[in-house]
């Protein structure tokens, strides 16, 4: 009984919020990767994209609910997701057009193109603070656990509760969902193979007749897309505000590299690698303990091997200590 | 010699836009203004001198920024006796056995050949010391942080005066600029960026949460200063006497007697916060200057010429025998260094010392905007972009107050969209200055006094 109780005691605490972390890290470290492999830069923006994306669904979101529009028990972002997506996708083909495409025809080096990256984010940053401000906003409603820990303690009689929230279960399941798509894209339609082409060899996929334009304005596409789902799930998961969806650029690019950058697959477990390092570095482990151990040598402690404040930090020593010993990333991307 | 006309006009224009702020705002205003836009241009300088120079790339500017402002602290606090009796010498044991761990890892790594073997025994190393580390600190750091923690509740710095604190910041950073380089330097450009992003990201999470070094985010106040203090100067008789000279024509047009102190007194009291501003831009100069003189002859000197062909053309400079890879380990050491100093400038000048504080817009990203728009590899543009990008960014709500009220003057005064314009004049900022990178990396690439290179 004592296993069970610490088993699901680990699920509660690490293994499902992880999973949901995880995820939306995910979908953000794919298109920082797609950038990386086609568009071949740093793609600073990363961040500020996704909370422009949210921010656009959280006000279709208003929008819908003060015409009295809901999707009941779910929430109703997830109709709005599609709206925040169209105008993010206008927003990244006009920055592309207004900004990008000048230094991509002039083959300038990635450097100058990440540069120029950091500009965009701080327009990015300045429209979604002047638009909905720089406050916390929580837009979800609906039908909040799907699974409430006392309901759990009940139905197994267990001391340990497990709560799963709904916009979990969400999460991953869009997630699945969205890189399944992604991935059969990628891989067997004639445009994804052509991006990949694109990706791998650029100077012989011009050759064979890729049309660099499509490639490039596909990459967009799919980088908005990818970006206001992350985000909206990440809002609707915690809560959205600008600067802490500028802070996830962080551990978002660690995944990509620490996934090997420019191999999208690479970058979607990443997110998993540094979601779970995140959760396991931190997690105070005494109770796991109390219940494995006997009474006589029952931890005082809390058997935390970094306090929770350090939550960062351990991505990004991940990505340090990736960077020294396989610059390719765990799951061999490009050699930098 | 039209070069040079440039640059003379650009910083007369600079310098006017300070002096109209003193008489439109206020000279106390327009003196801070002037102060930060000095630090700034001590930072640019070192972001320049990595990017401008070497062409290295180095996101981790917050990071030496706020080393440099933890020195200050070290420096001019005085030292909490008691934190010292009950935790002092837990705190020195692990300094010795970091120092030990680095000397073993360094021994393994030299002793023996690549192999798995080799990078077990390094991991035990660093598993062994950072569980030794823990049991060692842990009490020590829980009794360190009992001691009065409203006031205290760390271990304090030496006591000394707060200008050690600008050449002991800048070797903090450089130590820490020469481990990143040691890790970080053989990576390609923008893989750099990113990894001493996240590296300076790291050291804020420290600073932040280390209580007994730092306070963390309870903040250090009051720290020393090396300029008088206002509630001094206004009781001393020669500045009073100063200020009663230089106001003689306002003071000589009233006759009543009370009256007149009245105004003295309220002169005085003004007076002093200008002349300790009027202070601290004084040393800021003499800092800037001297920097300017160092890097202007190391630019022009061979050493200078060696590091713009490497920056321009790294194998082949190899190939001419020069070392890439310890001269960029130097100029990164260098610049860091340079960085380090405007911290400890920049605490010196608050007074305080806020890790919570240190954010990547502000001290990493900013500090780049200010290196390209000024003009990267030329020092006297990377102080101007200081200035210029400084000025801007104070001034742009004003600027952005002054727009939205006469683009909006035909709605109502609580029309909401105005109402919401005016309330997000903070955000404008940001606009202005992603608008104004991406305008000067388009138009002007080298920026507004682009690098001069000198034929022989």
């Amino acid at each position: 009984m004592d296993i069970i109780n610490a088993i699901v005691l680990l699920l509660n605490y690490i293994f499902v919020p992880a999973l949901s972390y995880g995820s939306q890290l995910a979908l953000g470290a794919i298109f920082v990767s797609l950038i990386y492999g086609i568009l071949r830069f740093a793609y600073f923006t990363a961040g500020d994209l996704m909370s422009f994306g949210t921010m656009f669904t959280i006000l279709f979101t208003w929008y819908f609910q003060s015409l009295g529009i809901s999707l009941g028990i779910l929430p109703t972002a997830l109709l709005a997701i599609p709206f925040g997506i169209i105008i993010t996708i206008l927003y990244v083909l006009l920055k592309d057009k207004l900004v990008f495409s000048y230094y991509r025809t002039k083959k300038s080096p990635p450097v100058q193109l990440a540069m120029v990256s950091i500009g965009t984010m701080f327009v990015t940053q300045a429209i979604v603070r002047i638009i909905i401000g720089p406050f916390d906003r929580r837009f979800f409603d609906g039908e909040k656990f799907i699974l409430k820990a006392n309901e759990f303690k009940e139905m197994t009689g267990l001391n340990e509760g497990l709560t799963i929230k709904s916009t979990q279960v969400i999460t991953l399941l869009v997630t699945i969902i969205v890189v399944s798509i992604l991935f059969w894209f990628l891989n067997k339609t004639k445009t994804g193979k052509s991006m990949r082409a694109y990706s791998d060899n650029e100077d012989l996929a011009l050759l064979s007749g890729i049309d660099p334009k499509k490639v490039v304005m596909i990459t967009w596409v799919i980088a908005a897309i990818l970006a206001t789902i992350g985000g909206a799930l990440y809002g609707l998961d915690k809560s959205f505000k600008p600067f802490t969806y500028f802070n996830n650029m962080l551990p978002i690019f660690a995944a990509a590299i620490v996934g090997g950058i420019g191999n999208p697959f690479g970058a979607f477990l990443g997110g998993y690698v540094i979601a779970f390092s995140e959760i396991l570095v931190t997690y105070a482990y005494r109770k796991f303990f109390i219940y494995l151990l006997p009474e006589s040598i029952e931890p005082d402690g809390l058997l935390q091997l970094l306090s929770t404040d350090y939550k960062f930090a351990v991505s990004f020593s991940i990505l340090v200590v990736v960077l020294l010993f396989r610059p390719s990333g765990i799951f061999k991307g490009k050699v930098l | 010699m039209r070069e040079n006309l440039n640059v003379i006009a650009a910083y007369v224009i600079m310098l006017g836009l300070i002096i109209l702020v003193g008489f439109l705002q206020s000279w106390s205003v327009a003196l801070s203004i002037l102060c930060f836009c000095l630090i700034s241009a001590v930072m640019t300088m070192g972001a320049n001198i990595q990017w401008g120079y070497a062409g290295l790339i180095n996101f981790g500017i917050m990071g030496y920024t706020a080393l440099g402002g933890l020195a200050a602290v070290l420096v001019s606090v005085p030292p909490v006796r008691e934190a010292w009796q009950v935790g002092g010498l837990n705190m020195i044991l692990c300094a010795f056995l970091i120092a030990l761990m680095v000397f073993s890892i360094r021994f393994i790594i030299k002793k023996y050949n690549k192999s798995n073997k080799r990078n077990y025994g390094i991991a035990l190393v660093i598993i062994t010391g950072l569980v030794l580390l823990r049991l060692i600190s842990g009490p020590a750091i829980e009794s360190i942080e009992a001691v009065s923690p409203a006031t205290t509740g760390f271990l304090g710095g030496m006591g000394l005066p707060i200008l050690f604190s600008w050449i002991v910041g800048a070797f903090f950073a450089g130590g820490l600029a020469y481990v990143i380089g040691k890790i970080a330097l053989g990576l390609r450009a923008d893989y750099l960026a990113i990894a001493t992003l996240l590296i300076s990201e790291i050291v804020i999470a420290v600073i932040k949460h280390e209580d007994w070094l730092s306070r963390g985010v309870k903040n250090v106040i009051g720290l020393k200063r090396p300029v008088p203090y206002e509630i001094d100067l206004q009781t001393k008789e020669w500045f009073i006497n100063l200020i009663a000279k230089f106001n003689q024509g306002t003071l000589n047009l009233i006759t009543d007697i009370t009256e007149k102190e009245q105004l003295l007194k309220q002169l005085v009291i003004d007076g002093s916060t200008v002349f300790v501003k009027l202070c601290f831009a004084g040393l800021f100069t003499v800092v800037v200057i001297t920097l300017l003189i160092i890097t202007q002859k190391a630019l022009y000197s061979p050493w200078g010429r060696m590091m713009r062909a490497i920056r321009d053309n790294e194998e082949a400079a190899n190939a001419m025998g020069k070392n890439v890879v310890k001269q960029h380990l130097l100029i990164f050491v260098l610049g860091s260094a340079i960085v380090g100093i405007a911290g400890a400038m920049m605490v010196t000048y608050d007074g305080l010392f806020t890790p919570g504080s240190y954010r990547p817009m502000r001290y990493t990203f900013l500090i780049w905007v200010m290196v390209i728009v000024g003009g990267s590899g030329n020092n006297f543009g990377a102080i101007l972009g200081g200035f210029a990008v400084w000025f801007l960014w104070i001034e742009a709500a004003p600027i952005a107050l002054f727009l939205i009220n006469f683009f909006t003057s035909g709605l109502e005064e609580a029309n909401a969209f105005r109402v919401h314009l005016i309330d997000s004049i903070p955000y404008f900022r940001y606009l202005l200055m992603g608008t104004g990178l991406l305008l000067i990396m388009r138009y002007r690439p080298k920026g507004i006094l682009p690098e001069k290179i000198r034929h022989v």
